[in-house]
């Protein structure tokens, strides 16, 4: 089979940059550790708060150190559940103060849902069965809108809540 | 005067076989189905710009994500499965040839499709399975929508198998000799075809169908899932192939130029079909389920087809720039500037190779293992298959539709529909800009795909996006009257173009062109590779998932508005 000399040269080129990515990204994946979320634990979906980490009592924002938080949610259609505040009311906002590390675990007792803190890396496939979790440092103070971007029925677009990250 | 009569062997296998009425009718029955599935499905995301652009209301209690499923089912599946088999039949019929029995059962694949486009279509018409066309379990339609696409998919096969044995008996009655081309590229998108859609339907038929039913009390999500995108990806690869035989097989004809290599052609269609079924883990890359090291090993495995797609970009603009200096047009650019621009059988499809320049890249972007992370699951997503599949493709089967269809009626491609179709082009890139460049940059913004209008309680970040759903519904728009324009293009040349003769344009190989090496002929190899390849990125992931197992899912019907 015959290569054209500039044929080769374009495909030796292409192929030595398409080489040099992947390993960018795999010194990436394996060696700063930066692989998507894949914890590969399970939990039963029809039970979910018989794991300590979402008892009711357990959702929603905790400080476990200094500038280190976890953050427990139950997310259901439609509705992320970060427990209720002293008031009893259900809270719908969570503040982090800025470089703090976060670890966000989430859970689903029905369907597929999408966990995205909308213009960040938090972003993750939510699906009966299994806990998804990513620990994140949160370094740009704002507003962000926290949403759920895995269809799961007709309230899907009204499953949000806010994350504010403070200086 | 006698050698006239006379014909080599290698010759007569190379004549183009003319398309009986019969068979004509057959593959018009395919582009029917496609074109009104083009207006259906167009029709709604005109709806669904508009509803997001927060102006517009959707009556009498329709559903957003009704039309949602409607638009994602009517084009993805079935616009592209029927126009693809239907070109594909005439690929054949034209270079390989098709008998009575084979039209036979040609008809009945056609049958199969469109009664399971029907049960399909009307249980989402009911509101039964508004699942979207991806319909992830433990989400459950009414299993009347299973069964329907479980039809579309038997019928597939059928058609599958027809093309096969079309190829299989020209081979005996030509021994020793190359395939044609197109017939070769044929048989390897259908090969792709059988073999990743086993996946679909093994899940259709042993998760979904007997779990909607209430046979069966849960279903395993990932695996559902998992089996779906061994399918998922390998069915864009299916919509770009045919798009491909025309890039290489067609379009040099057209421009009045020869294959570049006929070879080389092959050899690229070989690595579509190895690279683009064991890779379907980078749609998973942010689930909680897989083994992050199979996930990079499929990434790996997925950025194997750049080596065909470079191989196929090369080829394409050495014919024009060959084609274009032949004809004396020297310079640097000089064959640039006189390429056909006025001809729309080659304008359409060449906008198209220019969106895959941008689409190619985001998908590179989109399957990069950590850098999905950011862009997973927003309208970025859906800014890139607008690009891909509903610009590069689309646009590429128009170009095809603007000599297949007259040619199949025995009308001509006059000036006027030739001009309107420059015009179907322009208008249908301006919209895809404007519609696909706000997905892109709403999308890196944070905004979510397949979600109906919401404010997000009136957070700054959904403030933001607010503007550039208004630039997707001015794109839609502007697409919608593309697909007004195309309806009418098909109607005229269906049924009131002058009666005539239209080309079906194949291209040949040069006089002296290098012979193609006979192990591209090897069949039981390349299907091997492929199996071999696929049990290597599947087996030992697959068999973690299961092995690791949660507690099945039970059917949520109430989710989607049903109970």
């Amino acid at each position: 089979m015959h290569f054209h000399k500039f044929e080769k040269i374009w495909l030796t080129f292409g192929i030595g940059a398409l080489v040099l990515f992947l390993v960018i990204l795999g010194y990436g994946a394996f060696y700063l550790g930066t692989h998507p979320q894949s914890h590969g634990l399970t939990i039963d979906p029809q039970n979910v708060e018989a794991h300590e980490a979402f008892k009711p009592e357990n959702l929603g924002l905790t400080k476990v150190d200094e500038d280190r938080y976890i953050v427990n949610v139950v997310a259901s259609a439609f509705n992320y559940d970060f427990g209720v505040d002293k008031e009893g009311n259900a809270v719908k906002h969570i503040e982090i103060p800025k470089g703090a590390t976060v670890l966000f675990q989430v859970v689903t007792p029905d369907v597929i849902h999408g966990f995205n803190i909308a213009g960040t890396n938090v972003n993750m496939m939510v699906e009966p069965g299994y806990i998804s979790s990513m620990e994140v440092e949160m370094n740009q103070p704002g507003e962000y809108t926290l949403l759920c971007n895995e269809y799961c029925g007709i309230g899907h677009h009204m499953m949000y809540t806010t994350v504010e990250v403070y200086e | 005067m006698a050698l006239h009569n006379v014909v080599l062997p290698n010759e007569d296998s190379r004549q183009l076989l003319p398309i009986p009425k019969k068979e004509a009718k057959l593959y018009m029955s395919f582009m029917y189905v496609a074109f009104i599935s083009l207006f259906i499905g167009g029709l709604m995301g005109l709806l669904q710009v508009l509803v997001r652009s927060g102006n517009f209301t959707l009556p009498f209690g329709i559903g957003y994500y009704q039309i949602l499923t409607v638009h994602g089912v009517i084009l993805a599946l079935v616009l592209t499965t029927f126009f693809i088999i239907g070109f594909q039949f005439a690929l054949m019929s034209k270079t390989v040839g098709m008998s009575d029995k084979q039209r036979n059962l040609s008809w009945l694949a056609f049958w199969i499709m469109t009664i399971g486009t029907i049960m399909t279509a009307i249980t989402i018409l009911l509101g039964k399975a508004s699942v979207l066309y991806t319909f992830y379990a433990p989400l459950k339609a009414h299993p009347a929508f299973y069964i329907g696409l479980a039809f579309v998919i038997v019928g597939t096969w059928v058609a599958a198998f027809v093309n096969w044995r079309q190829l299989y008996l020209w081979k005996k009655k030509h021994p020793g000799e190359k395939s044609p081309l197109l017939a070769f590229m044929v048989t390897i998108n259908m090969i792709m075809w059988f073999i990743a859609s086993l996946g679909i339907a093994v899940a259709v038929l042993v998760q979904f169908i007997p779990w909607s039913l209430g046979y069966a009390e849960t279903i395993n999500v990932l695996v559902s899932r998992t089996l779906f995108w061994y399918f998922g990806h390998p069915l864009v690869y299916f919509w770009l192939l045919p798009a491909y035989m025309a890039w290489y097989a067609i379009i040099p004809k057209i421009i009045g130029g020869k294959l570049f290599s006929d070879s080389l052609a092959r050899l690229s269609f070989v690595l579509f079909l190895f690279f683009s079924i064991p890779v379907g883990f980078h749609h998973q890359l942010t689930e909680p389920g897989i083994d992050p090291t199979w996930k990079f090993i499929q990434v790996v495995l997925t950025f194997m087809v750049i080596i065909p797609s470079l191989m196929t970009a090369f080829s394409l603009f050495a014919t024009f720039e060959i084609t274009g200096r032949r004809k004396g047009y020297g310079g640097l650019f000089g064959w640039f500037k006189h390429l056909p621009w006025k001809d729309v059988r080659f304008f359409a499809p060449f906008v198209g190779m220019l969106a895959f320049i941008p689409g190619g890249a985001g998908g590179i972007i989109n399957a990069s293992h950590q850098m999905n992370t950011l862009v997973h699951n927003t309208i970025w997503v859906t800014g890139h298959f607008h690009l891909t599949v509903a610009t590069t493709v689309i646009l590429t089967f128009f170009g095809i539709t603007y000599w297949l269809i007259p040619h199949l009626t025995g009308r001509k491609l006059t000036k006027s529909v030739n001009r309107l179709g420059i015009i179907q082009t322009i208008v249908w890139g301006i919209g895809m800009l404007i519609m696909s460049g706000a997905m892109h940059i709403q999308g890196l913004l944070g905004g979510p795909r397949r979600s109906d209008y919401s404010e997000y309680g009136g957070t700054e970040q959904a403030v933001t996006w607010g503007a550039y759903q208004m630039a997707q519904a001015i794109g839609g728009t502007i697409l919608f009257v593309g697909i007004i324009l195309m309806v009418y293009i098909f109607i005229k040349l269906a049924f009131f173009s002058p009666k005539g003769d239209e080309e079906f344009p194949i291209a040949e190989e040069e006089e002296n062109a290098e012979p193609t090496p006979m192990w591209m002929e090897n069949w039981k190899l390349w299907v091997a590779i492929t199996i071999a390849l696929i049990l290597f990125a599947y087996t030992i992931p697959f068999v973690d998932i299961i092995q690791n197992s949660p507690p099945g899912s039970v059917p949520f019907d109430w989710p989607i508005g049903n109970s």
